[in-house]
């Protein structure tokens, strides 16, 4: 472990509790804990799990009509975007690739926006350039913490009541412990949860706070991964890049509908064709037929050997009980039920594919 | 009897010209759960340093490399349905293969268990 690898405010507590530290996107962050990803995994669908996800970039935007700028650079409705509400959304390139990921919340006086860790010197520059008038101020002293699983309103609303009230994609300031902490309704396990944006100085008690509930237990960045890709989304660099727009990767329900219609983003050309006339390739679930993981890289071919796309994603999900992928794959190829064959270790095993997701999400609407 | 380590943490216990073959437990704690184990047919040869096999765990494939030139005798048949029981014996029921060695004195270039143990240190 180099000493040039940033740490997040809850660096001592991961020690504390046993964390295998490893480097991600340039952060020393917990792949696992004693429990195990399997384990991890398991506590997040049933109980709550606590995830850390300090290393992702918190970002403030003040203005006038920040919502109504940022479509400038993204394809959803965000000037529209009520107060108190949180949207999934994506930054496009002129080409209508996908530049990052993030989610956009209306916070009243200011837009609360957190983007991927490994992105935060892409994207700050680029709203810093294009969104005339607004100041962007990057976070750098407060954590960011998610509270995942059927149990996340207990742990979470035993210590902040407020927190039951919200419903899934809404956000408020509430206090913990007597501190203000940004908490949003969301997360990325395709369980109800929250994410909790917390100062520096307290972030390590309340997290403490936040595991003394019996229900909760600290998780790492593999159950992270399992979760995610059984709920069936997408993780940027391996699902969704720059060359892989939108509409491919089955995000048309991240773009509202006045954006479809009117455009005015970077790539709307592509993305508007894409929509009207289907993308060459879409991204699929696919699911082997036997054990052996899929992992990303690997080649999928029709029955005839015709290579028809590749696996962007695949493990095994410990909720499924079993290996589990997505990928992208020709059109023509991408009902649910057809058989198609991973390459795996120079063999052809069968595989299927399937609906997304793999596991049923759990969101409190 | 005696039991040999590899640097590609495979355990081999021998009786005369045959042996069992599995992983030793660091390498079960190193790799994570496991969840699937890819392993050859009886009767393939195979040669010192060549690969033998593919653990995957929850985090990543791992191949098995062979420790000597040699052939598969028998398969354990039982990791397909139960992979996780290489982190709960890997040194013991959840061996991988049985094998005929082909040179046992290529057995000199193994390591004993006080050596395996200075070796991960």
């Amino acid at each position: 472990m180099t000493d040039t690898l940033r740490r997040t405010p809850l660096h001592a507590l991961h020690v504390e509790l046993g964390g295998k530290l490893v480097d991600f996107a340039g952060w020393e962050m917990p792949v696992q804990y004693p429990l195990g990803i399997m384990g991890e995994h398991k506590q997040c669908r049933e109980k709550a799990a606590l995830f850390d996800v300090s290393h992702m970039g918190q970002v403030i935007l003040r203005g006038e009509n920040v919502g109504e700028k940022l479509e400038a650079l993204c394809p959803q409705a965000f000037a529209t975007l009520p107060e108190g509400k949180a949207r999934y959304g994506f930054f496009t390139n002129a080409d209508g690739g996908i530049m990052d990921d993030l989610i956009v919340s209306n916070a009243g006086d200011h837009f609360f926006v957190v983007v991927n860790a490994a992105l935060r010197d892409q994207d700050i520059p680029h709203m810093r350039a294009h969104l005339d008038g607004v100041e962007v101020t990057e976070i750098f002293d407060r954590a960011l913490v998610a509270v995942q699983g059927p149990k996340a309103e207990d742990v979470v609303g035993a210590l902040c009541p407020a927190a039951r009230d919200l419903k899934f994609m809404e956000t408020t300031v509430a206090p913990i412990d007597g501190v203000e902490c940004r908490i949003s309704r969301l997360g990325y396990t395709g369980e109800d949860g929250y994410e909790i944006s917390i100062p520096e100085d307290k972030a390590i008690e309340i997290t403490r706070a936040l595991l003394a509930h019996e229900d909760c237990e600290p998780a790492g960045l593999g159950a992270r991964d399992s979760l995610r890709l059984e709920a069936g989304l997408c993780l940027y660099g391996n699902d969704i890049d720059q060359s892989t727009s939108p509409i491919e990767a089955n995000l048309a329900w991240a773009i509202q509908k006045r954006r479809k219609e009117e455009g005015g983003f970077p790539g709307a050309e592509r993305i508007q064709r894409e929509l009207a006339e289907g993308p060459a390739r879409k991204l699929v679930g696919i699911k082997p037929d036997g054990r052996a993981p899929a992992r990303q890289g690997v080649e999928v071919q029709d029955l005839q050997g015709n290579t028809i796309g590749q696996i962007t994603s695949g493990g095994f999900g410990p909720t499924v009980g079993g290996p589990v992928a997505m990928g992208y794959v020709a059109a023509g190829h991408t009902e649910p039920g057809e058989q198609v064959n991973l390459i795996i270790r120079s063999k052809a095993q069968p595989a299927r594919i399937v609906a997304l997701p793999f596991v049923k999400q759990n969101y409190k609407r | 009897m005696a039991t040999y380590y590899s640097e590609e943490h495979e355990w081999l216990t021998v009786e005369g010209d045959t042996a069992t073959l599995g992983i030793t437990k660091h390498a079960a704690e190193q790799l994570g759960e496991v969840v699937f184990v890819e392993q050859q047919d009886v009767g393939e040869e195979f040669e010192k340093d060549g690969e033998i096999g593919v653990i995957e765990s929850v985090k990543a494939a791992s191949e098995i490399y062979a420790p000597v030139d040699g052939e598969i005798l028998e398969v354990n048949a039982a990791l397909a349905d139960n992979p996780g029981a290489l982190n709960e014996d890997p040194e013991g029921e959840a061996w991988i293969y049985k094998i005929k060695i082909t040179d046992t004195a290529q057995l000199e270039d193994l390591m004993d268990e006080a050596a395996y143990k200075a070796f991960i240190g």
